[in-house]
This record gives structure tokens, sequence and C-alpha cells, in this order.
């Protein structure tokens, strides 16, 4: 069984007329241990995928209208506030982008990760066991900073601290949405080389989102590719990166610049990624695709399994 | 900070009224009617108290020449309780003898000594101030706290109550409320009811403001971070969006403290307050109503000077207190 296994996820901002669909029919999972990258625009559903896994995102506006999380085995879409309660932290567990902004200002960081154990692991909420966390993730005399409030560390230890209250639990899952963001590039590899070993020590899976295609060849054991609400490719990370099927994941490839590349232009995808309820009919990337044909536009074509383990919502992946 | 200091001295000295009092609030001395105000004169090394005597006309004093008592400290006097607690009857200052009162602030109609009842009645107007702002800031804050963070019809019902409260002609309430009450309670009664009327009507502009506040804090990414961490709705608020409100709650606490105090004084200057023989500042400005007292015996108007320093120094301190929390201005 899965750790994570995401069916048919429908999920609707508002209801009735006014309804828009932001979450259209997204199915993927996690296995034990497995890191999934979760990649695409900005605005085509990736934070809200991720946290509708613990049901965060707040309901209204949301409004879940098909589909089932299971996570070990349960749909967190049918449980009561209680036991997400336990679910959250305690099974999943999440890093946000900002770290400067997921700490509460007035509090003292010791303090909030200790709040983190008091919920989840009250017998070991103390002192020892948060310098004992602050070690695991690499900050330098734990002791005295315990003490310190967020606006005395900088953003690598911020986010250092974070994932130190998110693990307090040790949950099975670690959702890190686009932890490194706001961070420079050095602390950025750090920050990415810390939650790799913290995977191989722990065992916990990884959902990952990015919108930097070098974490994903980095960190990634699986990829999924979202556009506009949907999972357009889903494949393992290594054959992606080498041979992108959807025309999508291919044009976002080649707006990488290549390091042996020449001076060209940076090639990059024409248009807007369509706001939400206001997707074309059919495909919703072919307005942009270089390869659209007219039947493109009439019906909204299927994920399929076109070789093993990979999928594709399009079914000319082979034109080029 | 001057502000701060001044007020540090006050309540200070209000906790200690019995010992620096030198007599009790409520003792009379109907031979020392409208005293006039003295102070002690330097007499070789002592410090000596003259004695005052009537005649030339009703209540005119003048003093006995060579007949002085020297001013003693930590005399026996009136017996009193230290915080409420501790039966003691030392006094710091007095002179020990009845026929030579220390009248700092002169005596009143009954010939109380009004830097006594002063001192006492800063017990009542004082402490009202701090337990009205605690009351009434805690409830606005949790009422604040869960509409603004739940939002929708919790958020519309609380609101449409504070501001039922808050049209509501705070005075017309108190006393009819109070006319509702025996005219007899007791002052320990009338000092809790004034509490919970003041605050009572306070609570709502607080509450209103603290859901401003919870509003754009409920957005903020740390909340969403301990909701992931699985933090029940009243802890968020509790102890994430709340402690971020204090710089500006401290603030707007320290500038309130003065319409308690105030009201109070209204209060009892109306008669609806703090009764006799309890000293408040209220009441014993209700005895300097009488024009013809405020001609010839000025001194009654003592506890409005204490007003006026107290509500003064409050905001003096608020005011600081706004520029040390406000980190955008210059």
């Amino acid at each position: 069984m899965n750790l994570l296994e995401i069916k048919n996820l429908k999920m609707d901002f508002g209801k009735n007329a006014e309804a828009l669909r932001a979450i259209d029919d997204v199915s993927f999972t996690i296995g034990a241990g497995e890191t999934v990258c979760l990649v695409g625009e900005s605005g085509c559903g990736k934070t809200v995928t991720a946290l509708s896994i613990a049901k965060l995102v707040p309901a209204p506006p949301a409004n879940y209208v098909g589909g089932e999380i299971l996570l070990n085995g349960r749909d967190t879409l049918k449980m009561s506030a209680r036991e997400l309660q336990q679910i959250r932290g305690g099974v999943v567990s999440y890093v946000f982008q900002d770290p400067g902004a997921s700490l509460n200002p007035v509090f003292r960081i010791g303090n909030q990760i200790k709040e983190s154990l008091k919920l989840h692991k009250p017998e070991k909420a103390n002192d020892a066991e948060v310098i004992r966390l602050l070690k695991l993730v690499g900050i330098p005399a734990p002791e005295s900073r315990i003490k310190n409030y967020p606006f005395e560390m900088s953003g690598g230890m911020q986010q250092r601290v974070m994932i130190a209250m998110a693990l307090a639990s040790e949950p099975k899952l670690l959702v890190a949405d686009e932890p490194t963001t706001a961070l420079d590039v050095t602390i950025q590899a750090q920050i990415l080389d810390l939650l790799s070993e913290l995977k191989q020590r722990l065992g916990m899976a990884i959902l990952l989102i990015t919108h930097n295609l070098g974490i994903v060849g980095d960190m990634a054991d699986r990829v999924a590719v979202m556009y506009a609400g949907q999972i357009v490719e889903l494949s393992p990370a290594r054959e992606l990166l080498r041979r992108p099927l959807h025309p999508y994941t291919r044009a976002l490839m080649n707006s990488v610049p290549k390091l042996q590349g020449g001076a060209d232009r940076l090639s990059a995808i024409p248009g807007n990624v369509p706001r939400i309820g206001n997707f074309p009919p059919g495909c919703r990337f072919a307005p942009r695709c270089p390869i659209a044909r007219p039947e493109c536009s009439e019906k909204n074509p299927e994920l399929l399994e076109v070789e093993p383990g990979r999928f594709v919502r399009c079914p000319f992946w082979k034109t080029n | 900070m001057a502000g701060g200091m001044i007020l540090i001295f006050l309540y200070f000295v209000a906790l200690f009224a019995g010992f620096v009092a030198p007599y009790s609030y409520d003792r009379l001395d109907t031979n020392y009617s409208f005293h006039p105000p003295l102070l002690p004169r330097l007499q070789g090394p002592h410090l000596v108290v003259p004695r005052y005597e009537q005649g030339g006309g009703v209540f005119s004093y003048h003093i006995v020449e060579n007949d002085s008592k020297p001013l003693q400290f930590f005399v026996h006097g009136d017996k009193y309780k230290l915080f409420g607690l501790i039966p003691a009857t030392i006094h710091l200052f007095g002179t020990g003898d009845n026929d030579y009162p220390v009248y700092l602030l002169g005596a009143d109609q009954f010939g109380r000594d009004v830097f006594s009842r002063l001192l006492y009645g800063s017990q009542i107007s004082l402490s009202i101030g701090i337990v009205g702002i605690v009351l009434s800031f805690a409830f606005g804050m949790i009422i604040g706290g869960i509409s603004g963070y739940f939002i929708g019809a919790t958020d519309t019902v609380i609101m449409r109550l504070c501001e039922l409260i808050m049209s509501i002609p705070a005075l017309y309430l108190i006393i009819s409320l109070r006319a509702a009450f025996p005219a007899d309670m007791s002052s320990a009664k009338v000092y809790a009811m004034i509490i919970i009327i003041l605050s009572f009507i306070g609570w709502a502009s607080m509450a209103r403001v603290i859901r401003g506040m919870t509003l754009s804090l409920r957005e903020q990414q740390f909340i969403l971070a301990a909701r992931a961490l699985g933090q029940s709705h009243m802890k968020i608020i509790v102890r994430h969006i709340l402690p971020n409100t204090f710089s500006y709650v401290i603030v707007a606490a320290t500038l309130s403290v003065p319409y308690y105090i105030l009201g109070e004084v209204v209060l009892s200057y109306l008669g609806v307050g703090i009764q006799e023989p309890s000293a408040s500042w209220g009441l014993m400005l209700n005895a300097a109503q009488n024009t013809e007292y405020l001609r010839n015996y000025p001194w009654l108007l003592a506890p409005g000077a204490a007003i006026f320093v107290t509500v003064l120094a409050f905001n003096f301190l608020g005011d600081g207190l706004r520029d040390a929390a406000d980190t955008k201005s210059l």
C-alpha cells in the first residue's frame, strides 16, 4: 500500500454557478520513503493540491467535489476536525516557502519547536529534545539558539528551524512547498542536501513542490508536471529529464538555460497560463502548444500510461 | 517616561495609603471643620506643627503663636490594615496629639483630613482603572479574536452585538442600572458594580480593533504553519494571534485607563458611585460642588489636581509607549 494515494481529486473554489475548478482530476501516489516532485508554473494548483492532503485549504471557499486522498489508507477529506489535528504534523508535516513568515515573530524558536512536540510527542516536550532536533537540522550551537527570536536568524537558519518543527513528530510524509524559493542559491543547496540527508536517515517520504527543474534532477524519484489544475505528465524523474514526452514539459525544459548552449535567446513558452475559470476547451495547453492540431481544441485528452510508469496527457506525444 | 515615574509613585503610595496617611479616612473631628492646609515649619533642628484656633467668624482659623508640637515620624495612630490584611497602627508621620492635627491639605466639613482621604481614595480611583482595563481588554481581545478568526456568521453576530453595545449611552445606562439597585449598597459592592458596568461597555470597541488585526493576522503564513502542525483553533487564537496584537494593546490599554478613572469620578461625583464614608476622588469632589465652599475652602479641590496629574501621566506614558512600539515612524 502506498503511503499517499490521491485519486481523481477535484476541487472547486466557490459553489454552484460561481464554482471555479482549481484541481481537476489529479491522481498520483507517493510510496513510503519516496520523493515526488510537483512541478509547474505559478497558479497551476501545486500548492492547493499539497495543502489538500491535510485538508488545509479553508472550506469554504474550497469545495471538494470528487475523488479521495488516502493517507495511510484513510481518506483525509472525510476526517473529523479532531482526526485532522492528529494527522497534521503527526503523519504529514509541512515546510513552506517563506521561512520568515512561517515562524511566529513574537515567540522564541525553542518554544515554537516545543509547541510542535507538545502536540504530537508530549512526553518529549523538553529542551533536550529541542536541542537534538536543532542539531539534526544542522544549526550550530543549538543550546544558545533556542532562546533566539525568528528575526535574529538568517533565512537559511529559519528554514532549518521550520524543518526541525516539521520533523519533531517524525512524520511519514514531509510536504515541502517551494522550501528554497526565498533563499539564495548556496543556502538552497544546503537546505536541499539537508532534506535528502534527513530523508535517508529518517526514511520519510517527501512531496517537493518546485518550479526549479534543477532541483527535480537532484531530489526526485518521480515527477508530476501540473498545468492548469491537471497533471499533464507523471514519470520517473530520470526518464522525464532525459526524454520529456508532453509538449508542455518539453517547452519547460527548453526554457532552462544550458551551460554549453550558445548565446541565443532563451526560448520561452508563448502566451500565458490560462486563468482559473477561463480554461480553453479541449486540451488546456493547446493554445500555446507548438504541435497543436485542430482536434486538440475539441476534447481534453486523458492521462494515459504510454510506457511503463510514464503517464502523459497528450495523444500526439510522439510528434516532435 | 516621566509619566511612568509619576504613576509608579502614585500606585506605590496608594498601596501603602494606610501607612503614609496620618489619619484614617473616616476619622472625623468636628472641632476642626474646614481646617486650612498647613505646612510643618522648621524650628531649630525640628519640624514643628503649629496649632490653629478658630475665632473671628465661622470656620476661620488663625495660628496660635509659640504653641507647636514637633512632628514625629513612625508614630502610633489610627488603626489600619496594611494591604487590607496586616493590622497596624504605625504611621509615617504625625504628632501623636489630637490637639495638634497635621492637615497637610486641610480638612473637610466634618474635620476629616483631606490628605489622608486623598490617599485612601487613590486606592479606589487608581485600581478601578487597572481592574477595569484588565477585565474589558481580556474579554474584548478574546471575543475580537474569535470574531476575526472564524469570520462569516460568527463574525457578523459578534460585530452587530458590539455595535449595539457601543450605541448605548454609557452614562445613562450606569445611572439607570444604579437606580435599579438599593441605594445603601456597600462601597465594595458599588466598586465591583462600577467596574463591571464600565468594562461591559468598554470591551466592544476593543473587540472591534482586535477583530480587524486578527483579520490580517489570520492570513499570515505562520497561522497556516500552526494549522499544519495540528494546532486547534482556540489555541491558534490565544497563542498565535493575540500575542501579535500586544504591542498595540499595551498602548491602547494605557491610554484607556484614564477613561475608567474618570468614569468612577463622574459616577461618584453624581452620587451614584462610592458612598460615604469611604473615600474616592470623585466622591471628595462631590463635597466641593458648593460655590461658597469653593471660594472659602479651595483645598477641597485637591482630588481634582490628583485626577489631573494621574490622567496626564497615563497619557504621557501611553504616548511614550506608542512611540516605543511604533517602529515605522522616525
